[in-house]
């Protein structure tokens, strides 16, 4: 039996029951990150001594019968834009590259306090912004599936990671897609939950109003499990809903007779991949052949999602980054003038390229005389685009398509043009912008035997469905999910 | 209106961002290039249409006025790159 | 040329609330620097803000104090700018949608009574504090007071002159103390002021162009700064110059302003909604319940005391200038009845002896019964009034009980008739020309008279007795 392969439902059923020790079980994981992540390069920080010490004290709860937790004993993973007390959280960035917080997420105490073990931080595009991972500071993920593409992003050092079985799951966050996206290009299962139902407490801001972290998975009941964990009211965030959160895993259930399932057709138009297209259709005629009821529906303004998306999440982001400015914590400039320069020279090398024209955009649209135009315009087609979807479902239970309009491309492919890179977020950030749930899991494999996405969306607070249709669609499509990339090096 | 070099300046001014002559130009490409795709929102009437502000409709998310213990100023200090005397260090700022 | 001075007051207030707006951080004033501190006071990453709920409160009492409209929705704005005191360089405040709107407060310069319209009040937070001397190549930044809630109190541009700008000034001051909602020390910066300020010819209907004058934290430095730049602006335009739009600091030290060079560049705040926080919604039956803590407010309590202790207006309107004045003066009416007395005691010497000893209200020595105990020796004859100012002063030195001075000073009035006809003999045999004075229908020559008594008695001699004994003996 391979330790790292097995998914982390079954690795806590096994610490549980003693058959596996947490210290076994993350020294497998420590081993196979030290010799394979040098090809990969999904962590930006691995806590090898940490870990073991963690692991030591949670095999000891775990035999006084202290830990009670159905993840007790599980090494898990962060993407590097949760704050981590004592551990290093970079957001990938030079500007936060020896950042040290105080403080914990609320997700990441939830985790500790549940008795998973921390091996370490994920990269990511640097603050969140980007789709390839490629825009890290420090390096470049690859993925597992063809160590030449990249592993989508902007969560890609999560979504390898959990792909190359270096973690039994991974958190990420998604403003855009930045969860379903990555784990659509590695195969794996990503659930981007409903705006307010995971703290965002200590998570590195990049769009306030969008961002949201979720769980990365090997498979849907260990997304289940993930958000047993994650989900719940913070009284530290402002936007956490103050509602009952179901137990996730009681929805794992093979059923979906008589779901209602719309397809809406602008996810299925243009610039969609040909191959992606066909496993896309091909997958709704399995979803009808267990039980569900599939019918066309329209979102017309999925188009405008796309602007409206860069707009808001661009001018939150330039307000959000504005803090760092090398007086706090951070970079600073080593040569300056005075203050000003100070500020000056040290964002500009403390940030990358995109990040920055992130900025240059944000503080375009919000500055005078241009609010009105660009800023509260997007606000206003956000109204449009959530009435859209309210439309659907008041009708269907769920919305399918594709994740992502391509499979995982080269390293450098589209990382010159910012618009190109943009519209590989087509089908993901309409959940943002209405604060809808999505999950992506894998449905089929194209022509390069790279893996293809599929996406449900889901009402508001509905995750369970998502959940249900995930588990019952995964149960019925045995796909051999083994990255080729990967085997390469072993 | 038209985005050129100057507006970059000036935005990157507003955003304290010191960018170089090549960065300036790409930039202002860039930006040009955003603007223009972004103004497709323009095909769309908003006329009477309210802004979305937050996409849950909650309200007066308040916490009680209770004192809880301050951090230890170490903690607060330890990732600034200039600190002493109990505070963080900047250049001299002029009034 | 006759010009006309329009004012404007952006008056900011530090709300009393026990914890800061956004953390549970201490609001307590002083500290060593960045011990009041936690990550969401300054500003580290990922972190969010939850609003104190008494800072909605204690803003929407100062909005009806000063009979504002409550908005019933109303929401938070991020404002953006670079500044080393801003840790998260952009400090959360409210832009198109104030907690409160449309108030307007009455003042009374010189007996005119005159409404100051309030554009809005709402809330924010306060920046940090920059150290400049601490450290030689620079300045060292210290956030305790990152976070302490405010109220931004807008006036509009209705006061004409440093008295209205005074008069408004100290008015909002006395409302903010009965509401007990800001402890209003200006030494500490609680409260603080920015002066729009700009000129323009009399008759003239367009408002001249403005600059705006900082850092004013005493009443005296305000009315200083509006005096001045009023000169200096009529001066630049007298000499055919023009007035720039731009923000000023005042030194209250040199007594002139100077523009500042920090604020030099084109302000563009790139508001927008803060996302990270909700929007306030005060229903009506919060709103009641905030009305019914709003307890009574300068302008009633002066009405009560002119009505009821049947005080004069002017009396009045000093007493209950101030809440810990009209405080004291309640506490001592508790004990006696002879209001009037009271009032004359606490704006005369009361008044004299904390300005002399420039001292506090709150810190007075004498507590008001002794005040009053004091005012009841005199009706009492125990003591006469002159001897009263001496034992008064003696209190407030001391802070002893009136009684007790009066026996150590051995100050008790002398009322013995025979002692005090002695000594009114004496002085009508002393001073014949008086006498012959009074004889030949010069009354008022009796004054004269009871001097010379009340000196051969060391003032102890009691007034009335003199008088009537005095009388007695001319007109034999």
């Amino acid at each position: 039996m391979e330790i790292c392969k097995l998914t982390a439902c079954q690795t806590a059923e096994m610490i549980r029951k003693r058959e596996l020790g947490v210290e076994e079980v993350t020294k497998a994981y420590l081993d196979r990150v030290e010799k394979l992540d040098t090809s990969l390069d999904s962590f930006v920080t691995v806590c090898n001594e940490e870990a073991m010490d963690s692991a030591r004290r949670v095999q000891k709860r775990i035999d006084s019968g202290e830990a009670v937790s159905k993840a007790a004993g599980l090494p898990i993973a962060l993407k590097d834009n949760i704050c981590t007390m004592g551990v290093k959280t970079t957001c990938a960035s030079r500007m936060l590259g020896d950042f040290n917080p105080p403080y914990d997420a609320t997700v990441s105490k939830k985790l500790k306090a549940a008795d998973t073990v921390l091996l370490g931080k994920l990269n990511m595009d640097e603050f969140a912004m980007g789709g390839s991972t490629e825009s890290s500071y420090f390096k470049i993920t690859k993925n597992p599936w063809d160590l030449e593409r990249v592993p989508g992003g902007s969560s890609g050092g999560s979504a390898a990671a959990v792909a190359a079985d270096f973690t039994t799951f991974a958190l990420g966050s998604d403003t855009g897609g930045s969860i379903r996206q990555p784990s659509s290009f590695c195969g794996v299962v990503g659930l981007k939950p409903t705006y307010g139902a995971v703290s965002r407490y200590g998570l590195v801001a990049f769009a306030s109003s969008l961002d949201q972290i979720g769980p990365i998975t090997k498979d849907v009941a260990d997304c289940a499990l993930a958000m047993n964990l994650i989900t719940g009211h913070d009284c530290m965030d402002s936007t956490s809903a103050d509602i009952k959160y179901p137990d996730y895993l009681e929805f794992l259930k093979n059923d979906i007779k008589g779901m209602k399932i719309g397809i809406p057709k602008e996810y299925l138009g243009q610039g969609l991949n040909s191959e992606v297209k066909e496993a896309i259709l091909n997958s709704l005629k399995q979803l009808e052949g267990m039980g569900a009821v599939c019918e066309e529906v329209s979102l017309p303004l999925t188009e405008y999602a796309i602007p409206a998306y860069y707009l808001i999440s661009s001018a939150e982001a330039s307000s959000n980054l504005a803090r760092y400015d090398g007086v706090k914590y951070g970079y600073r400039a080593e040569k300056y003038t005075d203050l000003l320069d100070m500020y000056k020279q040290t964002r500009d090398e403390g940030f990358g390229d995109e990040v920055k024209r992130r900025i240059i955009l944000g503080t375009y649209a919000l500055s005078s005389g241009y609010y009105d135009a660009y800023y509260k315009k997007a606000l206003q087609v956000r109204t449009l685009i959530q009435n859209d979807f309210n439309k659907v479902f008041k009708d269907y239970d769920l919305i399918v398509g594709p994740t992502a309009p391509t499979t995982a491309y080269k390293i450098g492919e589209k990382s010159k043009d910012p618009i190109q890179m943009y519209l590989g977020d087509i089908f993901t950030v309409s959940a943002n912008i209405a604060g809808l749930p999505g999950i992506s899991l894998p449905c089929a494999k194209d022509s390069k035997n790279l893996p293809i996405g599929i996406q449900f969306i889901g009402k508001a607070f509905d995750e369970g469905s998502l959940i249900r249709a995930a588990y019952t669609f995964e149960q019925n499509t045995k796909l051999d999910m083994e990255p080729a990339g990967l085997s390469t090096l072993i | 209106m038209e985005i050129t070099i100057e507006t970059i300046e000036h935005v990157a001014s507003l955003a304290r961002l010191s960018l170089k002559e090549d960065e300036k130009i790409r930039l202002t490409s860039d930006l040009k290039n955003i603007i223009s795709y972004v103004e497709k929102l323009n095909e769309l009437d908003t006329s009477n249409i309210k802004p979305m502000e937050h996409v849950i409709p909650m309200k007066n998310v308040l916490r009680e006025d209770i004192v809880n213990a301050s951090y230890d100023r170490n903690e607060i200090l330890k990732n600034a790159h200039e600190s002493g005397e109990g505070g963080f260090k900047v250049p001299k700022v002029v009034e | 040329m006759d010009y006309e001075v329009v004012i404007g007051l952006e008056v900011h207030a530090e709300l009393a609330t026990r914890s800061k707006i956004y953390c549970s951080c201490t609001t307590e004033f002083g500290g060593e620097p960045n011990t009041h501190c936690c990550p969401i006071c300054t500003g580290m990453p990922g972190v969010l803000p939850v609003l104190n709920k008494k800072v909605v409160e204690y803003a929407v009492k100062a909005g009806l104090a000063t009979n504002c409209n409550i908005a019933s929705f109303s929401k938070q704005d991020r404002k953006n700018y670079f500044y080393p005191d801003l840790p998260k360089a952009f400090q959360t405040s409210q832009y198109d949608l104030p907690l409160c709107f449309g108030g307007a407060i009455e003042i009374d310069v010189n007996g005119v009574k005159k409404s100051i319209g309030l554009t809005r009040i709402h809330i924010e937070e306060d920046a940090g504090k920059l150290i400049h001397d601490a450290w030689a190549d620079g300045t060292l930044v210290d956030y305790n007071r990152c976070g302490v809630p405010l109220i931004e109190i807008v006036s509009e541009p209705d006061l004409r002159s440093a008295d209205e700008v005074k008069a408004y000034f100290e008015k909002l001051k006395s409302i903010l103390e009965y509401i007990e909602v800001s402890d209003c020390k200006m030494q500490e910066g609680s409260l603080r002021a920015d002066v729009n300020l700009s000129v323009r010819k009399r008759g003239q209907r367009e408002f001249g162009t403005r600059t705006e004058m900082k850092n004013l934290n005493s009443i005296k430095a305000i009315v200083r700064a509006v005096e001045a730049e009023t000169k200096r602006q009529i001066e630049e335009l007298e000499y055919g110059g023009t007035i720039i739009q731009e923000t000023r600091r005042w030194d209250d030290n040199k007594g002139e302003s100077y523009a500042m060079r920090s604020k030099e560049e084109a302000h563009d705040y790139r508001y927008f909604p803060e996302p990270d926080l909700l929007p306030i919604v005060v229903g009506e039956e919060w709103l009641s319940q905030i009305k019914a803590e709003i307890p009574e407010l300068p302008d009633q309590r002066k009405s009560r005391y002119v009505e009821k202790f049947e005080l004069p207006e002017y009396d009045a309107a000093v007493l209950t200038s101030s809440k810990i004045i009209a405080d004291y003066f309640e506490a001592a009416a508790a004990v006696n009845s002879n209001v009037k007395a009271i009032s004359n005691w606490i704006m005369g010497d009361l008044m004299r002896a904390i300005n002399e000893k420039e001292i506090e209200f709150s810190n007075i020595p004498v507590a008001p019964e002794d005040l009053a105990g004091l005012i009841g020796l005199i009706d009492k004859g125990t003591i006469t009034g002159k001897a009263a100012k001496k034992v008064f002063d003696i209190m407030f030195e001391t802070g002893k009980k009136p009684m007790d001075v009066v026996k150590e000073e051995g100050l008790e009035a002398v009322n013995d008739e025979a002692a005090i006809l002695l000594a009114v003999k004496e002085a009508i045999s002393n001073n014949p020309k008086s006498v012959e004075d009074y004889k030949a229908g010069k009354k008022q020559a009796i004054g004269f008279l009871v001097g010379q008594i009340m000196k051969a008695t060391k003032g102890k001699a009691q007034p009335q007795t003199v008088n009537e004994l005095l009388v007695k003996e001319l007109e034999k």
